[in-house]
């Protein structure tokens, strides 16, 4: 499977946040993006989860499902966390393994260490715990490719070893991660995109 | 299917647990229909002539107050995101959000204001006449209220502007509504007719016109 972006240009309110960037990544490789603020790291991971268009240029996937948009191959883990305060830990992965396709209920609770609080209300959990919930869907449906918008925000130093574990695993398996960030993801990128300053 | 009824459930036990929305639109729906006979008088003439229009037009009015919460939630926390990328069509998902605001809300309302109706002296050959269009009509009005929430999608409190846009498409169900229930006998079939096909074409253009809303606005 090879993700590739050829030229890519980004406009956003009349301004480009960035033009003629190219990458391919292929199976069991992780892209860093890094970049200040502004520099439109989080609009290219929308526009490779097929959130919105480029001003310019082109995505493909090779060799993923052919009836599928790379976006529907994907997970995006971006800084909502998609979860809903009203419904319990068990709830929220529930819906979302019905709504995505299915997957393991248990595996992702325990990927994430939040098989204790599996009860509780999301209300109640705090915002490194949101997070590991919204980090759970990776673990609940199995998709290959991975966005992930700052995925260690907010988390203590024992949950950024288990998001390590849990991207390793998933490049084991051959999967794509495609890594925003400004902090070390604790293991090496295959390929580093660095995105310039906003103009 | 099985992840659009998985939408439905989750939208449906949300609606009980918030209460928001819907407790809003149900206690709005009680309250003027209790102070209505109040302000207007014990005349019982007055009141009987008065009975469907006020029930249309509140059960119109408490379906747009919880209109906003169809999407905006969804929205605001990135669900709405995440739905884009299933492998479901963002109509669908319109389309099923807009059928749990219905079960949720407009659908306990308008089988609730038929009985309701007693309080103003609601004659009570036209229970049912009337029970059976606010069923068939409360359906369009969630429908259509969809394409309101969706246009007003990051609008801080945009219920105001969501009954302006909406109003105007509510008006032919209001219609046919009120001359189903106007009490001619004749009418009733006719009206009743014409009400469930402005609810068919709802169904088949309201989610369309719901999701390039929520295209333009995750894009």
């Amino acid at each position: 499977m090879q993700l590739t972006a050829s030229n890519l240009a980004c406009e956003r309110g009349g301004r480009t946040v960035f033009s003629n960037q190219n990458f391919s990544l292929n199976s069991g490789e992780l892209l860093q993006l890094t970049g200040p603020n502004g520099s439109g790291k989080s609009s290219l991971l929308r526009l490779l989860a097929n959130l919105g268009e480029p001003s310019h240029g082109k995505i493909s996937l090779e060799g993923g499902a052919p009836d599928l948009t790379p976006g529907q191959q994907a997970h995006c883990i971006a800084h909502s966390d998609a979860s809903k305060s009203a419904l319990t830990v068990t709830e929220n992965l529930v819906f979302w393994r019905d709504f995505l396709g299915g997957g393991d209920l248990m595996r992702a609770l325990q990927a994430v260490n939040l098989a204790p609080l599996a009860d509780y209300p999301a209300a109640l959990l705090s915002a490194g715990q949101r997070r590991r919930l919204a980090l759970a869907r990776l673990a609940l449906v199995p998709r290959p490719i991975w966005l992930l918008d700052e995925p260690g925000v907010g988390l203590d130093d024992s949950a950024q070893k288990l998001l390590a574990a849990l991207m390793n695993g998933h490049l084991r398996e051959g999967g794509l991660i495609v890594a925003a960030t400004h902090v070390p993801l604790g293991l090496d990128p295959d390929k580093n995109l660095h995105l310039g300053a906003a103009p | 299917m099985k992840l659009l009824l998985a939408l439905l459930r989750r939208d449906i036990i949300l609606a009980a647990r918030q209460g928001g929305g819907v407790g809003t639109a149900v206690g709005f729906f009680l309250t003027v229909l209790v102070l209505l006979p109040i302000g207007i008088g014990p005349d019982q003439a007055t009141l009987q002539r008065l009975a469907p229009g006020v029930l249309w037009i509140t059960l119109l009015l408490s379906v747009l107050l919880s209109a906003d919460r169809i999407f905006q939630q969804d929205f605001e926390d990135g669900s709405l995101e995440v739905m884009a990328m299933a492998p479901a069509s963002l109509e669908l998902v319109a389309l099923t959000k807009a059928v749990a605001h219905w079960l949720s809300t407009s659908l306990p309302l308008s089988i609730a204001a038929p009985f309701l109706g007693i309080l103003l002296n609601l004659r009570t050959e036209i229970i049912w006449p009337l029970t059976l269009a606010m069923v068939l009509g409360s359906f369009a009005l969630s429908l259509l209220a969809g394409i309101g929430a969706s246009l007003t999608l990051n609008l801080r409190r945009g219920g105001l502007l969501i009954s302006i846009l909406v109003l105007p498409l509510y008006v032919p169900i209001l219609v046919f509504g009120m001359s189903a229930t106007a009490g001619n006998p004749e009418l009733i079939m006719p009206s009743l007719l014409i009400l469930a096909a402005i609810t068919l074409t709802s169904l088949v253009l309201a989610p369309i016109a719901a999701a390039a809303a929520l295209r333009a606005y995750l894009r």
